[in-house]
């Protein structure tokens, strides 16, 4: 049985979805960055599947790359929330608020 | 020979990674002003790297990825030049004797290595890559006085909503690659006419335009730009709110008028809002701010606008006036972030306008190159900032975008009163009873760089020619390529009446 | 439809389940003592809160781990078409390896690799 591209795009289109509301609803900064984690996983979904559909393997190795670089990305962002903590004792956005926003 | 077409890029990538290689191996104690001037030696070096590849044959090397042509070349030497400043203003203003100022260097020459891919990339894997590179950094540096509650709550609202964008902006990319099955920019352009799944391309283009606003702070996605700014030291905002910027301008250029022309229709519309709501949203909440720092961050919203009103006229003349706005913007507003850099402190202990006040009597030679930058900002004659805004509107009025030229120039005159209110706290007696902050002496490579900053500026104003011929030979490479997709155009037009 | 194989396993799986767990609740004795509750019914007593806070040189260690190892999915794509690449592919290779070489000299130097505590240059 072939799953047809239609459904892997409007799983992913969720999953993003989702990404967007947590970053936008949660308070919590682990699991602020987690949603974005999300997101970049939703894109991995939609690039396999339609290397799939094309029959090309750039989208595959489109995924390589973004593996990696949201590697670094979290490597740098978790580094910045373990100094945000030493500094202000809390991982809650509403309490990070020295400038108004 | 591929490697001359990256050769900007090798050269600051070796001495990035040697400056990582060689700080650590020097005493604790010791000095790190040597890294500073090795990497504005470097910057120079590819600076002069960039300026020989305009005699190079355009041309794309490494299987197509990266393509040298007069467009990426004027991005190049406009990046160059503005870290390079930006590096001088730094290399004296923050603590020399601090063991972590090779890093600090060596991460701003790597950043500037992603931000110079991004404006040679054609192949949208590298410019995301590009893009990473830059940002990450400047995500770094943003957090860089560890010490300072604001300047790390600056780094995590600067790396949550830049990591948020560059979703939007991959999510983009994959529906492009969905609806043409390439990710070669000339590949896109030559797809998109005949794509059975248009829709996934409509949905892209408006996705990338959310990425990418996020990353020129254009409103509505502008919310990170004024904490960011105010929290992060300014020798980095110097930084940060110049050469990315102009380098994802770049990209918006290079992906809209190199892959999606032939659906210019579904587009430029958004350019129009985008571009009206960040001009006036910029202007009108840069006129309560007291914070100096955070009214040139406004003010920066507010000139990302003028500068898209650039994108609405499909035009070579469009393509040439965003760009050349971009290179007089960076020129005026590094150089007023050196000033702010010096005159601020490190730690920001003046940061008021109110603070400003009287500042030309304290020290009359930096207080005039601010007067003079700020004259630019607000567009008068004979500075870099007039000719900008000209042709900006000129290009929007050719193509007949006359409500989009009113509500810039209504919003030139708004902006000119806050600028002006600054102007005037400089030139006025400091209040009575208030404590007169000493401003410590100009060191060279300050003067240096504010001199740089303050000259380009004028040179732009006086003798636009030779800068504005670039920008238009840049802007003829990027319209060539859209020359298939114009036909394309009118195709899509045909359409609906078959 | 050959779906039916997989309804009965499916039941098959649900019965012996309820049955497993039915007979234990039947057949097996119910005793409530001071230990019943505590994490080990055996009689260590556990001490302390489990919300224990971690050093955040585990948070190093594990982000090292993390990136380097990612960075070897290049090494080993490169590693299949080795030799369609030829030099200049060995020679990208290279410098690619040079440059993750040149970091771990850089994280070995700042003291990142270092266990011991207090001896390190930087802190995270």
């Amino acid at each position: 049985m072939v799953v047809p591209i239609a459904y892997y795009l409007v799983l992913s289109a969720i999953l993003f979805s989702i990404g967007v509301a947590a970053f936008l609803i949660k308070r919590n900064i682990i699991t602020v960055f987690m949603s974005i984690e999300l997101m970049l996983n939703a894109v991995n979904l939609t690039f396999v599947a339609f290397a799939h559909q094309w029959h090309q393997v750039s989208g595959q190795i489109f995924v390589f790359f973004v593996m990696v670089v949201a590697a670094a990305e979290a490597a740098v962002g978790l580094a910045i929330i373990i100094a945000i903590f030493r500094a202000r004792n809390t991982l809650n956005v509403d309490q990070v608020n020295l400038m108004k926003l | 020979m591929h490697l001359a077409c990256i050769l900007p890029e090798v050269i600051l990538t070796l001495a990035g990674v040697l400056i990582m290689l060689v700080d650590p191996l020097l005493p604790r104690t010791a000095s790190r002003k040597p890294t500073g001037w090795f990497s504005v030696l470097a910057m120079v070096a590819a600076f002069a790297a960039s300026a020989w590849q305009l005699h190079l044959a355009p041309g794309t090397a490494y299987y197509g990825v990266v393509q040298t042509d007069a467009f990426s070349v004027f991005f190049h030497l406009l990046i160059c030049g503005t870290v390079l400043v930006a590096l001088l203003a730094a290399i004296d203003s923050v603590r020399p004797e601090a063991h972590d100022m090779g890093e600090f260097f060596a991460l701003i020459l790597l950043g500037t290595v992603g931000m110079l891919l991004m404006t040679s990339a054609v192949e949208l894997l590298l410019v995301f890559i590009g893009l990473e590179i830059s940002s990450i950094s400047t995500y770094i540096l943003a957090g860089f006085r560890r010490r300072s509650g604001k300047s790390i709550e600056a780094s995590i609202k600067y790396f949550l909503l830049g990591s948020f964008a560059t979703a939007f902006f991959l999510y983009g990319i994959a529906l492009t690659f969905g609806a043409t099955g390439t990710t070669r920019i000339a590949a896109i352009a030559a797809a998109l006419p005949h794509t059975t799944t248009p829709i996934l391309a409509w949905t892209a283009v408006g996705l990338i335009l959310i990425g990418l606003g996020f990353k020129v702070s254009a409103a509505p996605f502008h919310v990170w730009t004024p904490d960011v700014y105010e929290g992060a030291p300014s020798p980095v905002v110097a930084l940060m709110s110049t050469a990315p910027k102009a380098a994802a301008f770049a990209v918006l250029l290079r992906i809209f008028y190199g892959a999606y022309p032939s659906i210019q229709q579904h587009w430029w519309s958004l350019f129009w809002v985008l571009a009206a709501v960040s001009m006036t949203l910029g202007n009108l909440a840069a006129l309560r701010q007291q914070s100096v720092k955070r009214m040139l961050a406004y003010s920066s919203i507010a000139h990302a606008g003028y500068l898209l009103v650039a994108f609405t006229s499909f035009s070579l003349q469009g393509i040439a006036a965003a760009s050349f706005y971009a290179l007089c913007y960076v020129a005026m507003n590094v150089g007023i972030f050196a000033v702010i850099s010096h005159v601020g402190g490190y730690d920001d202990h003046l940061w008021s306008i109110t603070d400003y006040r009287g500042l030309a009597y304290r020290s009359p030679v930096l207080c005039g190159a601010m007067a003079f930058f700020l004259l630019s900002l607000i567009g008068i004659p004979f500075t870099g900032g007039f000719f900008a805004k000209f042709y900006v509107f000129s290009a929007a009025l050719q193509q007949g975008m006359f409500g989009l030229a009113i509500i810039g120039l209504i919003n030139s005159g708004i902006a000119a009163f806050y600028y002006l209110r600054l102007l005037t706290a400089l030139y006025s007696k400091p209040a009575q009873g208030s404590p007169v902050l000493a401003v410590p002496r100009m060191s060279i490579t300050l003067g240096l760089a504010i001199l740089l900053s303050a000259s380009a500026t004028l040179l732009l104003g006086v003798v636009p020619r030779s800068s504005l011929d670039l920008a238009q030979r840049g802007a003829g490479t990027l319209f060539q390529t859209g020359h298939p997709a114009q036909a394309a155009v009118q195709v899509v037009n045909d359409a609906p009446s078959q | 439809m050959h779906l039916w194989p997989l309804a009965v396993y499916l039941v098959i799986v649900v019965m012996l389940v309820v049955a497993m767990l039915g007979l234990s609740f039947v057949l097996g004795q119910r005793h409530h003592n001071r230990a019943t509750g505590t994490p080990y019914e055996s009689g260590i007593l556990s001490q302390g809160s489990a919300r224990v806070r971690l050093s955040a040189k585990f948070y190093l260690v594990a982000m090292f781990f993390v990136i380097f190892d990612l960075e070897a999915v290049f090494i080993f794509a490169w590693a299949i078409a080795v030799r369609e690449t030829g030099w200049t592919g060995y020679a990208e290779a290279m410098g690619f390896i040079a440059v993750l070489l040149a970091t771990l000299v850089y994280l070995w130097r700042v003291g990142a690799l270092d266990w011991r505590q207090g001896s390190r240059r930087v802190v995270a």
